[in-house]
């Protein structure tokens, strides 16, 4: 009996992720969700400049690579030509909350039926820690040296809160990936967009906390423990928005 | 031959576009473009299309990748100072072996500018429409009914090479109104677009698209082959026309809506009996070298009208090996020349060569 196999929408093929980061975990979850949903033949996935930039190699879904921050405009290209097909960006920090802000924003304004899974790790792992538009205040990165002072560069921007206060929002939750508990959550929050999607209610997007031992100077779990302690503090996890059920935003 | 309908530049190249089967426009706003969008705005929807309103033009651009990769005709449209925004996404669009209809209804720069007609991104468009080793099919039109046909050429050439074809047009043919009839031309034969990012549905194997080779071995080998593409578009799709050139001392290099005015100066000269003709680059890239090469042969000078401070000259400097010499007359900052204007700088370098 098979307990345990890779998604068929995951391409068999090695990551180059650091060792402890967590895009793999999320990378595998959005694929177990494309195996559910049965939808991997009618799904076109969008890739962003950054550490994730390769995922167009780990996906057996159609695959587009866009530039720094554009993967939304570049999905709704695609959804907009093609309404019936799923769509997803899948983002970073810098991509989208620094360069990308704009696409970002209006694509919540729109409504654009598209999921965005958002990986949040405080920095910017590709180009070697420098400091992203969500690095805490006080965090050391390669350019913030001194630590982030918010009267110098400036204060770290809470997407999902942001997200929610756009209309065309349907849903927007932010998880994490620290324990299996957390992981599982991940899972079913990323489920729910891609339903959101079919369901053409507008915009979905999932933020997951993530983490980066390499560019953090920690170890896998020394890092997990620096995210609980200190992203989840500035981070809340939770539903920020779903249009399905009231009392949230 | 169809009925005739008198319709402005823009709203022409528009409804070509429409007829050419694309049901996709992203755009943004600016001046003197506004006319194609506010016309796609109103016909799309009703026409089993889509018009946009994008946030930006970088946005818009990135638009257009997405749905030129899954496969889509579209089609944006900005004016020059758009162009300087979609520059980043042109260059994916180019790297990733995307065909797309790109509109450029040039204004006067540089910086903001102005909003009247110009021909000052001559050089953008044939040489630097984005980063990196690359080409884009410029076609320029030179009146309302080349805004059409030219607009249905562009879409079949972007796809049988798939690359971007721009429309490189200027604010004077984007405003005017002249009669159009949009059967004039055949549409070709063109390839299926089997690498398109549109659901693989399991009947295949999954498509990419994307620009990015980090090993240089394989980036140089996608950029050669991208050239020996080019290549067979220069031997193949040069446009042109030539007036009166068959026995001219003095050929008049010129293209777009400044040809149109220079075709009036070289009936003028004709009229006071100087061998003056007419050479207009309709492919402004792939440049018209050859023909402009066999000119030179028989040609003693040559004059490069545009709107702007002496694009072109280069190329035609170069097409001739500077075998003759090329003098360059020009209005910028959105003047037009006069027939007048250029009809003196006819007379000018018809003295000089009788002087030698």
């Amino acid at each position: 009996m098979i307990v345990f196999e890779k998604p068929h929408a995951l391409a068999d093929v090695p990551f180059h992720y650091c060792p402890g980061c967590t895009h793999g975990i999320v990378h595998r979850l959005v694929a177990e969700v494309i195996d559910e949903l049965g939808v991997e033949g009618t799904t076109v996935g969008v890739a962003p400049v950054g550490c994730a930039v390769f995922a167009y190699n780990y996906f057996n879904c159609d695959m587009i690579e866009a530039a720094h921050g554009r993967a939304p405009a570049v999905a709704t290209g695609v959804k907009r030509a093609n309404p019936d097909l799923t769509v997803f960006t899948y983002q970073g920090d810098g991509d989208l909350a620094a360069i990308g802000t704009a696409e970002t924003v209006h694509v919540g304004a729109r409504g654009e039926n598209i999921t965005i899974i958002f990986i949040n790790n405080a920095i910017y792992g590709m180009t070697g820690g420098q400091m992203a538009p969500t690095t805490l205040l006080g965090q050391v990165t390669t350019t913030s040296p001194y630590g982030r002072d918010k009267n110098l560069q400036g204060n770290p921007i809470r997407v999902c809160e942001m997200m929610a206060t756009l209309d065309g929002t349907a849903y927007a939750e932010r998880v994490a990936v620290d324990c299996v508990k957390n992981v599982n959550n991940a899972k079913k929050a990323i489920r729910k967009a891609f339903q959101m999607q079919q369901e053409r209610r507008g915009l979905s997007i999932v933020e997951v906390l993530s983490s980066c031992p390499t560019n953090w100077g920690l170890s896998p779990e020394k890092a997990l423990e620096w995210l609980r302690a200190n992203m989840m503090e500035h981070y809340p996890l939770g539903v920020y928005k779903d249009i399905t059920k009231e009392g949230t935003n | 031959m169809g009925e005739k309908l008198l319709m402005k530049g823009n709203e022409a190249l528009a409804e070509a576009a429409i007829r050419a089967g694309c049901k996709l426009f992203f755009g943004y706003p600016i001046t003197p473009q506004t006319e194609l969008a506010e016309y796609m705005a109103k016909q799309l929807p009703k026409r089993d299309g889509l018009c946009l309103q994008a946030e930006s033009e970088v946005s818009a651009i990135n638009m257009i990748y997405g749905a030129a990769a899954s496969g889509a005709r579209c089609i944006t449209s900005t004016s020059s100072p758009g162009v300087s925004l979609m520059s980043e996404g042109i260059s994916y669009i180019i790297g990733s072996d995307l065909p797309c209809v790109l509109v450029n209804v040039q204004r006067g720069g540089p910086g903001l500018g102005g909003i009247q007609p110009a021909q000052s991104d001559y050089n953008q468009a044939v040489r630097g429409l984005g980063h990196g080793d690359q080409h884009v099919i410029v076609l320029a039109p030179a009146s309302v009914q080349e805004m059409a046909s030219l607009t249905g050429e562009a879409f079949d050439l972007a796809d049988l090479y798939r690359m971007p074809c721009m429309i490189l047009a200027d604010g004077a043919l984007g405003q005017m109104m002249e009669p159009v009839d949009f059967e004039a031309r055949t549409p070709r034969q063109l390839p299926p677009k089997d690498w398109a990012t549109n659901g693989h549905r399991g009947a295949r194997r999954h498509t990419v698209v994307n620009s990015l080779y980090i090993e240089p071995e394989v980036l140089e080998r996608t950029v050669v082959d991208r050239f020996a593409r080019y290549a067979q578009i220069e031997e193949n799709e040069v446009q042109y026309e030539q007036f009166l050139t068959e026995d001219a001392d003095v050929v008049v290099v010129s293209y777009g809506i400044t040809a149109r005015i220079a075709k009036t100066a070289v009936r003028m000269a004709r009229e006071k009996g100087m061998k003056v003709g007419l050479f207009r680059p309709i492919t402004l890239w792939p440049f018209p070298n050859k023909e402009l090469k066999e000119l030179a042969r028989t040609a003693k000078a040559f004059l490069s009208v545009e709107m702007n401070m002496g694009q072109m000259l280069g190329d035609v400097k170069l097409a001739i090996d500077c075998a003759r010499p090329v003098t360059h007359y020009g209005r910028t900052g959105g003047m037009i020349p006069t027939p007048e204007e250029i009809l003196a700088q006819i007379e000018h370098i018809s003295m000089e060569g009788k002087g030698e």
